[in-house]
């Protein structure tokens, strides 16, 4: 038997981002609370998921913008750890994410929080980033290719199939799982590979784990077949 | 072998891939880039290299230079002032000057270009061309803006507000404009001669030559002798940690030809470090690369205590090292170091002291550091990601107001 082939091939996609810059700019919580009760959702992705992503590389990771400033610039650390709790790559939509952080805050501030102002030159500077979508070329059709295809794609690229992914329908699922459950049947191997969570491994990580995932999967398909 | 294939093994792995398919985007694109210096500075230096770095990707890319004579310069030189917020007098007479050879370029000028990205105060007003090319114009201001002298900026900001959008170096150098304002960091060359890998005889030879003893720990600034970059709030934290920790000072930089107060500085920091031979002090010529390369790699922390700061680029050269690196919380450094996982941020004497000693005490934590410092820069400050955000800018401008755009 040969490997399953997908009755629509995958497409890998590059997820890029540039920043600019709103002109807001918080000094302690409350000030980030009246911006983000306005700003677009192109901000509060710019300070989760963009911010994750730009510091993946780092061990151990920051979480979340808000996080990281509140606890190391404000100093507060009890808000800064619930915040950092806040499960970005949960999250289905981004106004959901934006909420999470509002409520938290209100709370907080309600509760007699303390309103710590942040030293000159650690204000935070709120961005929005402007996302392209842009296609690699590299298009796969079953699990070997995929797993050949994986090899080859940029951080960003899988960032946004694993992540981000959950922000657009179907909502909550990464596309490898997607296309794993509706393409190819792979409902297990979907299933491990939306268990994988982003804040025990660096990105690199996670892309050897969905590989040995997807290897260990086809050389199961192999055996059966002899 | 192309150019950008040489960066292949330094940056993040695929991002070079990401490069082409942009480049593929912009195939045939002219763009052209104008500044007020040929050589010299960190404009001429990036432009020199990111210029042929267009022209492989198959863009047409030129570089041109406006002319003017030494009234226009010593004109410029006090609006640059001014924009860092000195207290210039700049009359009306000045700016005449500044509008008059704008104008006598003008007419030499086509201006034709699909793109025409603007670096600095100097060249602003060619913008006064638009309405004739209705081609698309960027203004890339590389100086710290956040407390211009309002009397400059009143005068440049209907300019700046005739662009399609501006490119800032920081979060906090941005001003109220009616256009877009990008936020595009600077990078440095992970092969040029300041930033290149070393080999363990090269840097023995430049450490020889300079007679820098390596018997203790290193703790380095490489800084121009400038009051802003604080060198002697540096000696005095050193003083601090002395009783504790035993280490040597060096306090390595030049003085720019344009700032007669970089030799009075240079003179009081001599003064300071008197006979201790644990400080040493260098004046250094701008051409010292190599030499400032393995200053930075022999050294065990390296300080940049800025009070104010343009970007940084010694913080990302040194971090880029693998280097722990302890820096004052101004301009563009907190975009660099995320503080206590990718270096540290500080804004006095005595926390500048405290986590020297800290980081001198505990090698592996600040090694962890270090490691984390040139991750980031790998991810971020490297001129192949400049290159990458300057695509993007390119294609974003095409289609204005749009957050997500579909290549």
């Amino acid at each position: 038997m040969m490997i399953p082939q997908a009755k629509e091939p995958f497409q890998f996609y590059s997820r890029l981002s540039l920043m600019v810059m709103t002109g807001l700019c918080a000094r302690n919580l409350q000030e980030l609370l009246d911006h983000l009760c306005k700003v677009p959702e192109s901000v509060i992705y710019q300070h989760t998921h963009q911010f994750l992503e730009q510091h993946q590389h780092l061990v151990p990771e920051p979480p979340n913008d808000f996080a990281y400033w509140v606890t190391h610039i404000l100093q507060d650390e009890r808000l800064g750890e619930k915040m950092a709790a806040i499960d970005t790559v949960r999250f289905n939509s981004l106004e959901a994410l934006r909420q999470a952080f509002i409520s938290m805050m209100e709370l907080y501030l309600k509760a007699g929080g303390m309103l710590r102002q942040a030293p000159e030159g650690k204000e935070l500077y709120l961005m929005r980033a402007i996302r392209f979508s842009i296609p690699t070329g590299i298009i796969v059709h079953d699990l070997n290719q995929f797993v050949d295809g994986l090899k080859k794609v940029s951080s960003s690229c899988l960032y946004l199939h694993m992540f981000e992914a959950k922000l657009r329908p179907p909502l909550g699922i990464n596309d490898f799982s997607d296309w794993f459950e509706t393409q190819l049947g792979e409902t297990d191997l979907a299933k491990k590979v939306a268990g994988l969570d982003p804040y025990t491994q660096t990105l690199e990580g996670l892309r050897k784990r969905i590989i040995r995932f997807v290897e260990r999967r086809v050389e199961k398909l192999h055996r059966v077949d002899s | 072998m192309l150019i950008l294939e040489k960066y292949r093994d330094l940056v993040p792995p695929n991002s070079l891939d990401e490069i082409y398919l942009l480049g593929k985007r912009l195939e045939g694109k002219s763009i052209l880039h104008v500044n007020a210096t040929a050589v010299g500075g960190g404009v001429a230096e990036i432009l020199s290299r990111l210029v042929p770095l267009l022209v492989e990707l198959g863009m047409t890319a030129r570089w041109d230079v406006i002319k003017g004579g030494e009234d226009f310069y010593s004109v410029t030189k006090k609006f640059h002032n001014a924009l860092h917020g000195g207290a210039e007098e700049v009359t009306p007479k000045d700016f005449a000057v500044y509008t008059d050879t704008l104008d006598m370029n003008l007419t030499q000028m086509t201006l034709d270009q699909d793109i025409i990205f603007i670096h600095d105060p100097q060249p602003v007003a060619l913008v006064k061309k638009r309405r004739q090319t209705k081609n698309t114009w960027i203004w890339r201001c590389h100086i710290d803006l956040s407390h211009p002298n309002l009397n400059v900026w009143d005068f440049l900001k209907p300019y700046v507000e005739q662009y399609d959008a501006s490119v800032a170096s920081a979060p906090s150098f941005a001003q109220k404009l009616s256009i877009p304002q990008v936020l595009i960091a600077p990078s440095i060359d992970p092969l040029s001669e300041k930033n290149r890998d070393m080999t363990a005889a090269e840097i023995n030879s430049v450490l020889e030559k300079l007679n820098i003893p390596t018997d203790k720990p290193l703790v380095t600034q490489v800084s121009r002798f400038d009051r802003l970059k604080d060198p002697l709030g540096v000696i005095e934290a050193f003083e601090k940690i002395k009783p504790y920790v035993d280490a040597r000072l060096l306090l390595a930089g030049g003085t720019a030809d344009d700032d007669p107060e970089g030799a009075q500085v240079l003179s009081e920091v001599r003064e300071r470090a008197g006979h201790d031979s644990d400080i040493l002090v260098m004046c250094l010529p701008p051409t010292s690369h190599l030499e400032i390369n393995a200053i930075q790699r022999v050294s065990t922390v390296v300080i940049q205590k800025s009070l104010r700061e343009g970007f940084g680029l010694t913080v990302t050269e040194a971090l880029w090292k693998g280097k722990p690196v302890i820096a004052g919380a101004a301009g563009g450094i907190p975009l660099q170091i995320t503080h206590k996982y990718s270096g540290i941020l500080t804004h006095s004497v005595e926390g500048t002291a405290y986590w020297l000693k800290q980081l001198l005490s505990e090698p592996a934590y600040a090694k962890k550091m270090g490691e984390n410092g040139r991750e980031h820069v790998r991810h971020n400050f490297l001129i192949t990601r400049q290159l990458r955000d300057y695509m993007l800018l390119f294609l974003a401008v095409q289609q204005p107001g749009q957050e997500m755009i579909r290549l």
